[in-house]
């Protein structure tokens, strides 16, 4: 069975001279949810505008569903559905519009058009604002007529390129859940996306870009089995002097009643409570320091950047 | 792409445009509506009587032509090259690019967008016409013809510029400063007759010349230039920039970098 998506030795040199792709190989697999993460300027975009046909490629090849998209660009697009970084309607239309207008652009026929339109804008909350015109909605609804934009001629793959940046905690929880709906329907996802902590909620496959290159691509579990030590927050129940000296551990003491504790892979977290326990330390309440994978984001790049400075 | 669902995305984007240039029918229809009258106003009935016949008919029957095919020519170009430009510039041209639509079918679209506008003007000015003089079809085919070719060639031409415009200027500056000219200066208004033979010669050199005198010539029977040459050149410009049209959708940087 073909993949979702493959790419192979993508290059992709601007007309100004930068390179923004150094020979992208990957591959996504049928129903993956699949998150591309890099930071600002690493060739995510630029790997998403090549799939979709907005940005073109100097070298390489791209196959959506086993679909070429330069010999057959007409079969890999209608795979297709493509969520952008920007709103990108046009602002006078009305949202049933321009779902239509989009089901039109791929050969949907009216009236299916038409049901899915509608099933969609009633799913996404967007069903009482279906006619007026588009620039009078929220933020949050413009966010999410993109996304209804992108699924209104049911795509095979769909493709979202930083979908919750600027969305608030409420929307982007409603989002993640309807995502993962589309994903168990059978609906492939790639994502790219700046919180670390949704591609690890999300997410199954990761692939990390950085300076035009692929520096990982594996799956979330893992990638985060790569992890060395772990960092938690501890509120306590009673007020400390001092932070405890426990054996293995690192512990720090951010004010009287709270410490931060550096828990390495190997040494279990009970031992630590019988530690705390021991010391006469009671816990009221635990949490993560930081996102376990922005930990790691930080360091693989960091390391990507050491190796090629190296070379 | 099969050809049903082809025809689907044509019919989709035409009524798009068409919906489009409807909605703000204040700023599209209304305006050469206005324009027309005073035209006629000014130069047929006042200054009209004093300059006597022109070609054979009454100077007010003479510019009614013109009057038409100027506003078929602006308004298939201002609608094809705003309507463009401004999904470029909000960067919902991207809906069109992403999806399985071949160029030739977005080209075709917008074409037809134009078109629609520019016959829908023109009909509405020759109804202006016939409230200040009347108008006998003289070859209904040659009318139809040229307003569509003559559209057409120019709801092209508009999409050009807008490929290429990078800003909101860009695309007043062809209007402003190349159609309007050679429209004024195409035989709207004249014919080249009354021209020495040296501006007539250069007149010859002024594509819209052609497109005013064969619509006139389906009209009132009357005209400055070879009908079926003009046809050619036309059809020619026409094949041209659909073709260049083509390629620009391809290539041009302004939407794929």
């Amino acid at each position: 069975m073909p993949q979702a998506l493959a790419i192979h030795d993508l290059h992709k040199v601007y007309p100004n001279g930068k390179v923004a792709l150094r020979g992208i190989s990957l591959e996504v697999a049928e129903g993956d949810f699949y998150a591309l993460l890099g930071p600002n300027g690493a060739g995510k975009s630029t790997t998403i505008g090549i799939v979709t046909s907005l940005v073109r490629k100097t070298a390489g090849r791209v196959e959506v569903f086993g679909h070429d998209i330069d010999r057959q660009f007409s079969q890999a697009k209608a795979c297709i559905g493509l969520v952008p970084q920007e709103f990108n309607f046009n602002i006078f239309e009305k949202p049933i519009d321009i779902l239509l207008n989009q089901a039109g652009y791929y050969g949907v026929e009216r009236r299916r058009a038409c049901a899915r339109a509608e099933a969609l804008l009633e799913h996404l909350g967007l069903w009482d604002a279906r006619n007026q015109p588009a620039r009078f909605l929220s933020g949050g609804m413009k966010r999410r007529l993109i996304i209804a934009r992108a699924l209104v001629h049911d795509p095979r793959l769909l493709i979202l390129d930083e979908p919750t940046a600027g969305v608030d905690i409420e929307l982007r929880r409603t989002l993640w859940r309807f995502l993962r709906e589309i994903n168990a329907a059978g609906t492939t996802i790639i994502l790219t996306t700046h919180y670390l902590e949704e591609a690890e909620t999300l997410c199954r496959n990761i692939g990390i870009i950085d300076h035009g290159r692929l520096i990982e691509n594996t799956s979330m579990r893992r990638l985060l089995a790569k992890l060395h030590v772990e960092t938690f927050v501890l509120d306590l129940a009673a007020p400390v002097a001092a932070p405890p000296v426990l054996p293995g551990y690192t512990v720090r003491r951010i004010d009287e009643t709270c410490l931060e504790v550096d828990v390495p892979k190997d040494k279990p977290l009970n031992r630590l409570f019988a530690e705390l326990d021991a010391a006469g330390i009671q816990v009221v309440s635990l949490r993560n320091k930081v996102n376990r994978l922005e930990e790691l984001f930080v360091r693989l790049v960091g390391e990507g950047r050491a190796a090629l400075a190296e070379a | 792409m099969d050809a049903r669902r082809q025809w689907i995305a044509l019919c989709t984007l035409v009524r798009r445009e068409v919906r489009r240039f409807m909605r703000i029918w204040t700023q599209t229809l209304l305006p050469p509506v206005i324009t027309t009258t005073l035209y006629y106003l000014i130069f047929g009935a006042l200054i009209g009587p004093r300059i006597g016949p022109m070609g054979g008919v009454p100077y007010i029957q003479y510019i009614a032509p013109g009057l038409i095919m100027m506003s078929v020519i602006t308004n298939a170009y201002s609608n094809v090259v705003s309507s463009f430009y401004g999904a470029k510039f909000q960067r919902n041209i991207d809906e069109m690019l992403v999806s399985p639509m071949p160029n030739a079918i977005i080209v075709l679209g917008f074409v037809i967008g134009g078109i629609a506008r520019a016959l829908c003007v023109g009909a509405a000015v020759t109804v202006v016409s016939l409230l200040f003089t009347d108008l006998t079809i003289h070859h209904l085919a040659v009318v139809v013809s040229t307003a569509v070719l003559t559209a057409a060639l120019f709801s092209l031409a508009g999409l050009v510029n807008a490929i290429f415009a990078n800003s909101f200027d860009d695309i007043n500056i062809v209007p402003t400063f190349v159609l309007t000219p050679l429209i004024y200066l195409g035989g709207v208004f004249y014919s080249i007759e009354v021209l020495p033979a040296f501006w007539r010669s250069v007149s010859l050199f002024n594509p819209m010349l052609y497109m005013v005198n064969v619509f006139r010539y389906g009209v009132l029977g009357v005209s400055d230039v070879q009908v079926v040459g003009a046809y050619a050149v036309m059809a020619g410009i026409t094949a041209v920039l659909f073709l260049l049209n083509l390629y620009l959708l391809e290539r041009s940087s302004s939407l794929r970098s």
